[in-house]
């Protein structure tokens, strides 16, 4: 009877047991690689670099030098356009993907999207720096042709950083849009036409806000991706404006100055968070 | 028939496994402590890396030479304070930041009879830096200038033997800034008439508003690859901070590159070795430092596929062509007119890297 009773119980404890046991290992995973590194990050961001102490002032800096200021807003900037172009481009390629190419050829058109992603990073961007420079293939092709005499200041400017990560970017857009199309049940513009929508109605009233969320993520990550991107600024950016990452780097290389390394990328991150938080709600992920 | 059933069952397949990866792992173990014993551990800039450079010592004396690079000594510090003691050896240091090790008490004192200090351009010992307390803890194997290098062909050479040529509008946006302060920073007070070894907060400003021309006329600050990138595919004629260190490593393929040491003067770089205290194989790295302050290593050094640079030894083992390059001859003149990096305290340090990050965000 007791034994009985005992295997009553143990059951549903065991049942209870399951969840955590099997989420443990990505909350261990956090804990080491996200929580912990981030407390050191924070701990470290509030003490003096020379002599050690608790201090304000590695963030106190941040809101008093313009300088520092200013790499914020350049930040922002460069990341919204980003963001935006990569948007504008990446829908219509994804649109083209999933509606205009016949099923068998999208996977190797896929393929053929993401071919960029083989390449190395600072590849890509050290190739976009030939392209782009004075005697770059632009501008060799608009000076040979006769369109411009002198040739244009395209690299080593914000125009080259965008151009560098937009490239990045749309690929990875244009992979989250996709996927969310190939969702879309064909019963909605079945719908939509029955009820008398054209074209142009169905996507604007029913395909645009049923891919919203699918959009709003690819640009959450290229928000996240972009602001804390180190390399295409500096290698194609010609260090002509600073953005956050690079301010990082710069307390880093030679003063070892870390505290106030960490308190930037804690503002850095700080960002990124309220980014996340406005996606979220304006996704309503919370209700979900 | 028992063994064969043993041998199926997943119980002791499973043990079977567990046992050779315990064996392998003891096996590689042991190796990897062999090995430890036979290697030198090395914190290293770039030019350390080359191949040609490690492989005869390598050779000669039976031993791995593990490399990590870094840049800057605020970083390779980093790296250090995050190791265990004894994991380093030997590391390459600028020779103005000796000190800042060995206040951390992380060198070794080196024998200077061991060592061919009578054979090195006196002008580049710098003791100043390299011995602390009467002890030397650095030894300078390589230098060369923060100056200006510049395509021949493009601009007047004339004009480059006057810093005032950076500020001019003669040269606007044809100019590259290398992106690292000190020595910039030094260049600046060299053309405003200050000399590095004296600058003071109260300079700030003057120097500043000379930072300010030089960026007006700049098309883009650039780290080491992106400054000799653009000098060499002729996005700009003038480099800012350059020198043989850029120019020599490219004279095969651009002999139109080349680089001036001004009225004013030229920033001198230099870098040291040092040996780590916790070293397990001090006689190793002691080794290993005198085979790179030898004519042989000191050539290869100099002449390392990452930079050029003018190696300390004045009698490197260099030939005739790579003496050409580097202006060999020419150093005596050189050296008298350079001035050594800025070595501000950690204060000014911390306001002239703010002055460099509002000179790279002004328009």
């Amino acid at each position: 009877m007791s034994s009985n009773g005992n295997s009553g119980n143990a059951l549903p404890r065991a049942g209870r047991a399951l969840p955590w046991a099997l989420v443990t290992p990505a909350l261990g995973w956090t804990l080491l690689f996200f929580v912990l590194p981030f407390i050191a990050m924070g701990f470290s961001s509030l003490t003096a670099h020379e002599g050690g102490g608790f201090t304000l002032s590695n963030y106190s800096q941040f809101f008093t030098n313009p300088s520092y200021w200013q790499a914020m807003v350049n930040s922002l900037q460069v990341t919204a356009i980003v963001t935006l172009l990569s948007v504008l481009l990446a829908y219509p390629f994804a649109w083209i993907l999933a509606e205009q190419v016949p099923e068998r050829w999208q996977r190797l058109a896929l393929m053929l999207a993401v071919l960029p992603f083989w390449t190395s990073y600072v590849v890509r961007s050290y190739s976009w720096l030939l392209v782009l420079a004075q005697n770059g293939v632009i501008n060799r092709a608009l000076t040979g042709s006769g369109l411009i005499a002198e040739p244009l200041q395209l690299a080593n400017t914000r125009l080259a950083t965008v151009t560098g990560f937009v490239h990045f970017f749309v690929m990875l857009l244009t992979l989250t849009i996709f996927a969310n199309l190939k969702q879309l049940s064909p019963s909605y513009r079945k719908a939509a036409a029955d009820l008398g929508a054209g074209p142009v109605r169905t996507f604007l009233h029913v395909i645009l806000p049923l891919t919203l969320p699918g959009i709003m993520v690819g640009a959450f990550l290229t928000f996240v991706l972009c602001i804390g991107d180190y390399i295409t600024p500096q290698i194609l950016g010609g260090n002509n404006e600073l953005l956050m990452p690079q301010l990082v780097m710069m307390q880093i290389g030679r003063r070892g100055d870390f505290p106030l390394a960490s308190a930037l990328s804690i503002i850095l991150m700080a960002v990124v968070t309220v980014a996340y938080l406005a996606c979220a709600r304006w996704l309503k992920i919370e209700r979900a | 028939m028992s063994v064969k059933s043993a041998s199926g069952n997943p119980l002791s397949i499973l043990k079977r496994h567990l046992r050779a990866a315990c064996a392998a792992t003891a096996l590689l173990l042991g190796v990897g402590s062999l090995a430890e014993a036979a290697d030198l551990n090395a914190l290293i800039w770039c030019d350390h890396s080359d191949p040609a450079l490690l492989q005869p010592f390598e050779e000669a004396n039976n031993v791995k030479v593990n490399v990590k690079e870094f840049e800057g000594t605020g970083a390779g510090l980093a790296i250090v304070e995050q190791s265990q003691p004894g994991d380093w050896d030997v590391m390459v240091i600028d020779s103005i930041d000796v000190p800042r090790g060995v206040e951390k008490g992380l060198f070794e004192p080196l024998p200077e009879d061991k060592l061919p200090l009578a054979d090195l351009f006196p002008q580049v010992k710098m003791d100043g830096s390299t011995v602390v307390g009467g002890k030397r803890y650095g030894i300078t194997e390589k230098f060369g200038y923060n100056t200006i290098g510049f395509n021949k062909t493009k601009v007047d050479p004339a004009d480059m033997q006057s810093l005032a040529s950076l500020t001019s509008d003669k040269y606007k946006g044809k100019v590259a800034i290398y992106d690292y302060y000190l020595p910039v920073i030094g260049m600046a007070a060299l053309a405003i008439g200050k000399k590095t070894a004296d600058l003071t907060e109260a300079d700030l400003p003057a120097l500043k508003a000379e930072l300010l021309k030089m960026k007006a006329n700049a098309k883009l600050v650039g780290e080491v690859t992106a400054s000799q990138t653009a000098l060499a595919t002729g996005e700009v004629d003038i480099l800012v901070g350059g020198g043989e260190w850029v120019t020599a490593g490219l004279a095969k393929e651009n002999p139109a590159l080349d680089f001036s040491i001004p009225k004013e003067g030229a920033v001198l770089w230099s870098q040291s070795l040092a040996m780590f205290k916790a070293s397990k194989n001090k006689d190793l790295a002691l080794k290993f430092i005198q085979y790179i302050m030898s004519p042989e290593g000191q050539a290869r050094l100099a002449t390392s596929s990452c930079y050029w640079g003018m190696p300390a030894n004045s009698k490197a083992a260099l030939t005739d062509d790579q003496k050409k390059v580097l202006r060999f001859d020419e150093q005596p003149g050189f050296l008298a007119r350079a001035q050594a990096y800025p070595a501000p305290n950690a204060d000014l340090d911390k306001k002239m890297q703010d002055m460099w990050t509002e000179m790279l965000q002004a328009k």
